[in-house]
């Protein structure tokens, strides 16, 4: 049971702030996950074989999927026999322990910051699937890393969607930061080209790469991200040195077939979780790192630039999870 | 595997019970977890998949005399059709009203294709109805939303009404609805801010709108790729704005909608229109019955036929199919069938519309649709002599054609071959057609080429 209790001290013992804008942000999705967990534990005395059921049904609706919701509750049903445990709330701990044990030791440590490279521009892709909030997510990105005192410049390489090029200047005129852009319906990855050119000129320390919404059984238009890829190489070697992919909380089962199938495409650093702060878990998030190993790097939190957070398990889980007794 | 499609599956659970005499206790349990699984990972909501296992179970054990009879067509049927209730049978299509504009309100949550559909749906009223559309730009909050439906509209020929966004959505949607009344529009569209259900003032502000404007539908956008979630979204927002319809978007991805289908279960609510690809053109009226075997993977057959009737002058097709019967077939009877295929939508669209043809990957589709782009290069460097005759073809002239077209000699001889299979096929069509095994009519549905290239 050591993790989940030391994860219970940790923050028991951490100031409130810390964790208060998670806490807030995921009000909604915590609420639900959280008191199903309680609710569940307090219907029955000791667990059986319905319970188990039960929990199952609370992480799939979470969209964890199926797959490793069934691993879980498997293992937490095989230990709760051998050990011969039949409370429901160290049942229900054991089980969180579990969704957290198996996020932390799936794929190599996780360091969410962007690592910029010593010479010349870091280069940072973000892809996704259409409204998933790619271009709000670069804004963010680009006012958190303008904060911190880097020079950002941001490259509109989604020349299809009606209004793209328009939202993305924008938000540049917001955040006070240069802008590449293309003409419309021009090559996107030529103004990736560019951009990759003019951040070399100008001595940027970041460049953001927005690209089009592209679902991803789409052939023709995966095989162009891989071009933009490609030709940003081409200017700035070892680029794009991060490739985000966006991910919607509300998405279901189609987040695995997402990650996997820009994976294939992209050498992919990480993942944005998008719109937390809806009444959606993210779930899927869980199931994408058990399956593919990436892990979550920010998590957007609202539609203002200052809405993104640096991912942190714990606290996802905290507030996912442990729900309002622990504030 | 995690990415099976829902009817891969269930080709699956059929194939383990194809096998079977009889369907016992212990082999329908094991089929009914297949099954959960596969509505779970389709994210069918796991209320609806509780109901819905559990009334395959009960009509199953009913008709226990049939199942032993054949127990794979029995499975396939009971599944269809608890599905196709599931999904509900009719399609449901807008009312239009008689001598005012129809308002339209589309709503949903952040990035679920509202802007996009609102120019699909005026695009669609515009050129199958003959509609004179009004769009208005409700969305006033999204950096460049305006702008996105300025252009949709100009890119549509359909007017945009928009007062900039230092105005409130509410005073936008009344300008609108006055202009949509006093310029006699036949329909107007209000496109509107994505939001949170639990963000109270912004449902405020559409609850304000609906007082004022009284839309004749409330259209709620819902994205198919959507999980567990997006029941209580819905939930909540028809508990606040009585949502007429669900258009269903991005289907042309992977993702198999199974929420949508909960919606429809749960709310009642009839999913109207679905978005299928990026361009404007790419809305579809829902038909439920038909998703439902598409489900199964029985192929999206009448969609398939109806399109066909669309494109294709049906006389045109009565008299190449005649043609083709009388064995006189030409390259250029090939190169024209292989066209008004590709006017049916791209191959791969096309593919997954016909029934047992789920093993083709995209790559092979890709292939595919290139080597009919070979191929009318191919023929266009030809003579009509050698287009009508192709057994003339010798060395000489296959040198110049490739010459011509910038192929290789082999690239010819593909094509020759290719046209060769295509006469004996048609040749074995016709036989098949005498003895009565091709139903009469298929032949001008059946692309000449498609043979070969298989």
């Amino acid at each position: 049971m050591g993790l989940f209790k030391l994860l219970k001290e940790k923050f028991s013992k951490k100031p409130v702030e810390e964790t208060s804008t998670y806490v807030e942000g995921m009000a909604k999705s915590r609420s639900n996950f959280a008191s199903k967990l309680d609710e569940l534990s307090k219907l029955y005395k000791e667990v059986n074989k319905e319970y188990f059921e039960k929990l199952e049904e609370i992480l799939i609706e979470a969209d964890v999927g199926v797959e490793l919701s069934l691993k879980i509750i498997d293992e937490a049903f095989t230990e709760s026999k051998s050990q011969g445990i039949k409370d429901p709330k160290t049942i229900n701990e054991l089980v969180v322990d579990k969704m957290f044990l198996g996020y932390a030791t799936k794929g190599g440590n996780i360091h969410n910051e962007i690592d910029f490279v010593d010479n010349g521009p870091t280069v940072l892709l973000v892809a996704g699937v259409n409204g998933v909030g790619k271009t709000t997510t670069i804004a963010k990105l680009a006012h958190r890393y303008i904060k911190k005192g880097k020079k950002v410049m941001l490259c509109a390489a989604d020349t299809f969607r009606a209004g793209a090029v328009e939202q993305l200047t924008v938000w540049a005129t917001r955040l006070n930061c240069e802008i590449v852009v293309g003409k419309p319906e021009s090559d996107p990855a030529s103004v990736a080209f560019d951009g990759a050119r003019k951040a070399k000129e100008n001595h940027v320390d970041l460049l953001i790469v927005d690209t089009a919404g592209r679902l991803q059984n789409k052939v023709n238009l995966m095989n162009e991200l891989a071009k933009i890829c490609r030709v940003i190489s081409k200017e700035i070697p070892n680029a794009p040195h991060d490739a985000f992919l966006v991910i919607d909380a509300t998405t279901g089962q189609n987040g695995l077939s997402q990650a996997k199938q820009f994976l294939d495409c992209i050498k992919l650093t990480g993942i944005v979780i998008t719109k937390m702060d809806g009444t959606s878990k993210g779930g899927i998030i869980l199931a994408i790192r058990d399956m593919l190993g990436i892990p979550v790097r920010f998590i957007g939190l609202g539609e203002r630039m200052e809405d993104l957070e640096e991912f942190d398990l714990d606290k996802y889980l905290y507030g996912l999870c442990l729900g309002d007794k622990y504030e | 595997m995690a990415f099976e499609s829902l009817s891969e599956r269930f080709q699956k659970i059929i194939k383990k019970v194809k096998g079977q005499t009889r369907l016992t206790e212990s082999n329908m349990d094991e089929m009914l977890k297949e099954v959960r699984i596969a509505l779970l990972e389709a994210d069918v909501n796991f209320k609806v998949v509780k109901e819905f296992t559990e009334s395959i179970k009960q009509k199953a054990i009913g008709e226990e005399v049939y199942l032993k009879l054949n127990p794979s067509q029995m499975v396939v049927k009971i599944v269809h059709d608890e599905l196709t209730s599931l999904l509900g049978s009719d399609s449901s299509e807008l009312i239009y009203q008689k001598n005012k504009p129809t308002v339209i309100m589309l709503v949903g949550l952040q990035g679920t294709g509202k802007t996009t559909s609102a120019g699909k749906l005026a695009l669609l009223m515009k050129k199958k109805l003959n509609k004179k559309v009004l769009l208005a730009a409700g969305d006033v909050y999204r950096p460049a939303a305006i702008d996105q439906l300025k252009q949709i509209g100009s890119q549509i020929d359909v007017d945009v009404f928009s007062l900039g966004c230092d105005v409130s959505p509410v005073e936008i949607a009344e300008k609108a609805r006055e202009k949509a009344f006093n310029e006699h529009y036949d329909v107007l569209i209000l496109d509107t801010a994505g939001r949170l259900a639990i963000d109270e003032p912004l449902m405020k502000e559409l609850n304000d709108i609906t007082n004022d404007i009284t839309p004749d539908e409330t259209l709620l956008l819902v994205d198919a790729m959507s999980g567990q979630d997006a029941i209580n979204v819905a939930n909540a927002f028809n508990a606040d704005l009585k949502i007429s319809g669900i258009i269903m978007s991005k289907l042309d991805g992977d993702a198999r909608g199974g929420s949508a289908l909960s919606i429809k279960y749960l709310t009642g609510i009839p999913i109207k229109f679905a978005g299928v690809g990026e361009k404007l053109t790419d809305l579809d009226v829902f038909h439920p019955d038909r998703m439902a075997d598409r489900i199964l993977g029985m192929g999206d057959v009448m969609t398939l036929v109806e399109k066909v009737q669309e494109e294709i002058d049906e006389k045109e097709a009565r008299k190449d199919a005649a043609k083709m019967m009388s064995g006189e077939f030409t390259l250029d009877d090939m190169v024209a069938q292989m066209k008004k295929v590709q006017k049916l939508g791209s191959l791969g669209g096309l593919m997954k519309l016909i029934p047992g043809m789920p093993s083709l990957t995209e790559e092979q589709k890709l292939v595919a649709e290139k080597e009919m782009k070979n191929l009318e290069v191919i023929v266009n460097s030809m003579t009509p002599e050698e287009r009508r005759h192709p057994e003339i073809l010798k060395n000489s002239r296959k040198v110049r054609i490739a010459k011509g077209s910038g192929k290789t000699n082999a690239d010819i001889n593909r094509v020759i071959k290719k046209y060769e299979q295509s006469k004996e096929m048609m040749k074995r069509m016709k036989q098949y057609q005498k003895s009565g095994k091709v139903p009469p009519g298929m032949g001008g549905m059946l692309p000449p080429g498609m043979g070969g290239m298989m």
